[in-house]
């Protein structure tokens, strides 16, 4: 077990070095040097180029900018090209504000994805399962920003509310009770949003799990000794079947900053994949890497920390 | 008497199946509603982006997607041109502006039609690059993975080793945030977007492709290939790759989807095909302004893409379901 958790340990590690020298290689070796952003500017002169090349490196080969990044970014040091504040806060700034999006969205997932997708397996064929397959379906194949601008248009006609950002306009200091209200409206659409592609892939996959449980010996054998439907589908079916979601706890902590991009850039949240995709049309290199890095330390994590809960809860995995 | 009776049944067992494996798979195809549902819906698609470029493309078209009508900026589905003041050379060819016009005056209608064929291509080109790459990789790692990659006389790891270790980078990074980076950061051209959507894609064929070879190369028909003496190349192509296709196929049915979001995905935030070409995502980028004042922008575009992905996930499904023989009854 210990030997297991070093030598994954050890892997995740090698993996996390290459992610970051190619999204770095990738970055630097595209045409366009963040310096010559503007060169119309009549005022950003030579040695004003100059100067700006040797404030962030970029006058060094290409290796020792690496080394001279990540050195930079652990010790805290790492300036935004753009404003020259330290991008470590910049980030976590930004990212409680993703968090709180991510953790609404991943619980109404989890909360609309188990039931529908258990009462669909269990009515195999019945309409409720041909409708939820058709929905899911639907929901995967929907674009996200169209939906979002559909459920734009609709809410703003129908309540005549507004919805774009964290917190109405005008309405700052208005008290306890309204402010974390306002806050938490705000949060309603871009989390419904982020749940529905979520929503339709899980339900799916719980059904698929049940289907398969379901059809296993032991079953039909807890039937015949007599037991009732309830009993045999939710202590015998769905503690087994429920085993692989175990991994997929890992799994949730990437779709952070991958997911959102779109829906943070339409409702104007402050967010993490706001804040990318603002870097990415600044050329704001430090900042895009720091996001790239970050996001491959989440996926390594989560796939960390899945293989060891599975091995926590499936016995039959000996290592 | 009893050697012309040997003669006949083994004639008999030589005889091929009464069905082509071809007929096999479309007499369990055809049963599956949302599938043939999908497979109609897609062949609309198909004749409708052929209609487009004959219609759209050339010196003159028959429908210009590129006609500038000020007097008639942002009209309604289905409303008539305003004759006195658009010039008659510029009235639409139908007639009326079926599906609307947008702030310019270009016709919607003409604009998505000519917008069909990038979508589709977007998909199958980057689909393709996907799939030959992940066979390619897959193939390899699961043909040669055992021997030892060597430096000087030193053993540095198997094949397999390294391959498996690439698939696990690939996956560590966010892929849409990926893309999105290197759209941005190399010149703006509908190549550029293939080249990469393919170009990430590879690891879910790779996977298929690995495992399938890994398992079939242990089996008889192998061993006999190899004792007549046949090639790798010739086992490879002739023996394996064919016997481990289908869930390649079913995950390129399903990439195609993935792939024509991901390109409206990239149009709509405005890293698409450069104007004036439209595209599906690019119309519906364009309309995002006047979302109260002409919502037809935003819905019939959204709509078109909602159809098409739900088409090929459908089919793709459908693909699954007939190709997998545990399925079959």
């Amino acid at each position: 077990m210990f030997v297991f958790t070093v030598k994954s340990l050890y892997k995740k590690l090698i993996t996390l070095f290459f992610v970051s020298v190619i999204s770095f290689l990738i970055i630097h070796l595209a045409p366009g040097e963040p310096s010559q952003i503007n060169p119309l500017n009549p005022r950003f002169t030579k040695d004003d180029l100059e100067r700006y090349r040797a404030a962030f490196d970029l006058d060094k080969p290409l290796h020792t900018q690496y080394l001279l990044f990540f050195k930079k970014l652990f010790t805290g040091n790492l300036k935004s090209f753009k404003d020259n504040q330290p991008v470590m806060g910049k980030i976590t700034e930004r990212f409680y504000n993703s968090l709180m999006l991510f953790i609404v969205g991943t619980i109404l997932t989890w909360c609309l994805a188990f039931p529908v997708g258990i009462h669909a397996a269990i009515k195999r064929g019945f309409t409720f399962d041909r409708w939820t397959t058709f929905l899911s379906y639907a929901l995967i194949s929907l674009p996200g920003f169209f939906l979002a601008y559909v459920m734009i248009i609709f809410v703003v006609e129908v309540f005549n509310v507004p919805v774009l950002g964290m917190r109405t306009f005008g309405r700052e200091g208005i008290g306890f009770p309204f402010t974390p209200m306002d806050k938490l409206w705000h949060l309603v659409l871009p989390s419904i949003l982020e749940a529905t592609a979520g929503i339709a892939i899980l339900s799916r996959y719980v059904r698929s799990q049940m289907l398969e449980v379901i059809g296993q010996d032991y079953i039909r054998t807890a039937k015949a000794k007599g037991l009732t439907d309830d009993e045999v589908n939710y202590n015998h079916a769905l503690k087994n079947a429920l085993l692989p979601f175990v991994t997929m706890f890992g799994m949730l902590l990437p779709g952070l900053i991958g997911g959102s991009v779109i829906i943070e850039s339409i409702f104007a949240w402050p967010g993490m994949g706001r804040m990318g995709y603002e870097a990415i049309l600044a050329r704001d290199f430090p900042i895009i890497i720091t996001l790239n890095f970050f996001s491959a330390v989440l996926v390594l994590a989560g796939t960390f920390v899945s293989d060891l809960l599975y091995m926590f809860v499936d016995p039959r995995i000996k290592l | 008497m009893t050697r012309d009776e040997g003669r006949e049944t083994r004639d008999l067992d030589f005889m091929p199946p009464e069905r082509t494996p071809f007929q096999d798979f479309w007499m369990v195809f055809k049963k599956n509603g949302m599938a043939m549902a999908g497979l109609f819906i897609l062949l609309i698609f198909f004749a409708l982006a052929i209609i487009g470029i004959i219609t759209t493309s050339g010196e003159k078209p028959l429908l210009d997607p590129h006609t500038v009508r000020l007097p008639d900026k942002l009209k309604p589905p289905l409303s008539k041109p305003t004759i006195d003041s658009v010039p008659k050379e510029n009235l639409p060819y139908l007639g009326i502006y079926l599906l609307g016009t947008d702030e310019l005056g270009r016709d919607t209608f003409t604009r998505m039609l000519q917008g069909a064929i990038v979508s589709l291509s977007v998909g199958f080109v980057a689909v393709g690059i996907s799939i030959i790459l992940g066979i390619l990789v897959g193939g390899i790692a699961g043909f040669y993975g055992e021997n030892m990659i060597k430096i000087g006389k030193y053993n540095i790891m198997t094949i397999d080793t390294l391959i498996v270790a690439l698939i696990d980078i690939q996956l560590s990074f966010p892929t849409f945030f990926l893309i999105l980076t290197v759209v941005a950061l190399l010149p703006p051209s509908i190549w550029n977007i293939m080249a990469i959507i393919g170009i990430t894609g590879w690891v879910g064929p790779a996977r298929f492709v690995r495992a399938d070879i890994l398992s079939l190369r242990e089996q008889e028909f192998i061993l006999a290939a190899k004792s007549i003496g046949a090639l790798d190349l010739r086992i490879i192509l002739l023996h394996l790759l064919p016997n481990s296709i289908a869930p390649v196929l079913v995950s390129a049915t399903i990439g195609i989807a993935t792939a024509i979001l991901t390109e409206s995905a990239l149009s709509f935030l405005g890293f698409g095909v450069p104007p004036p070409n439209a595209t599906w995502g690019n119309i519906l980028s364009d309309g995002k302004k006047y979302i109260f004042d002409a919502p037809w922008l935003t819905y019939i575009p959204g709509i078109t893409i909602l159809f098409t992905v739900l088409a090929f996930n459908l089919f793709g499904e459908g693909l699954r379901d007939t190709l997998n023989p545990k399925l079959r009854t």
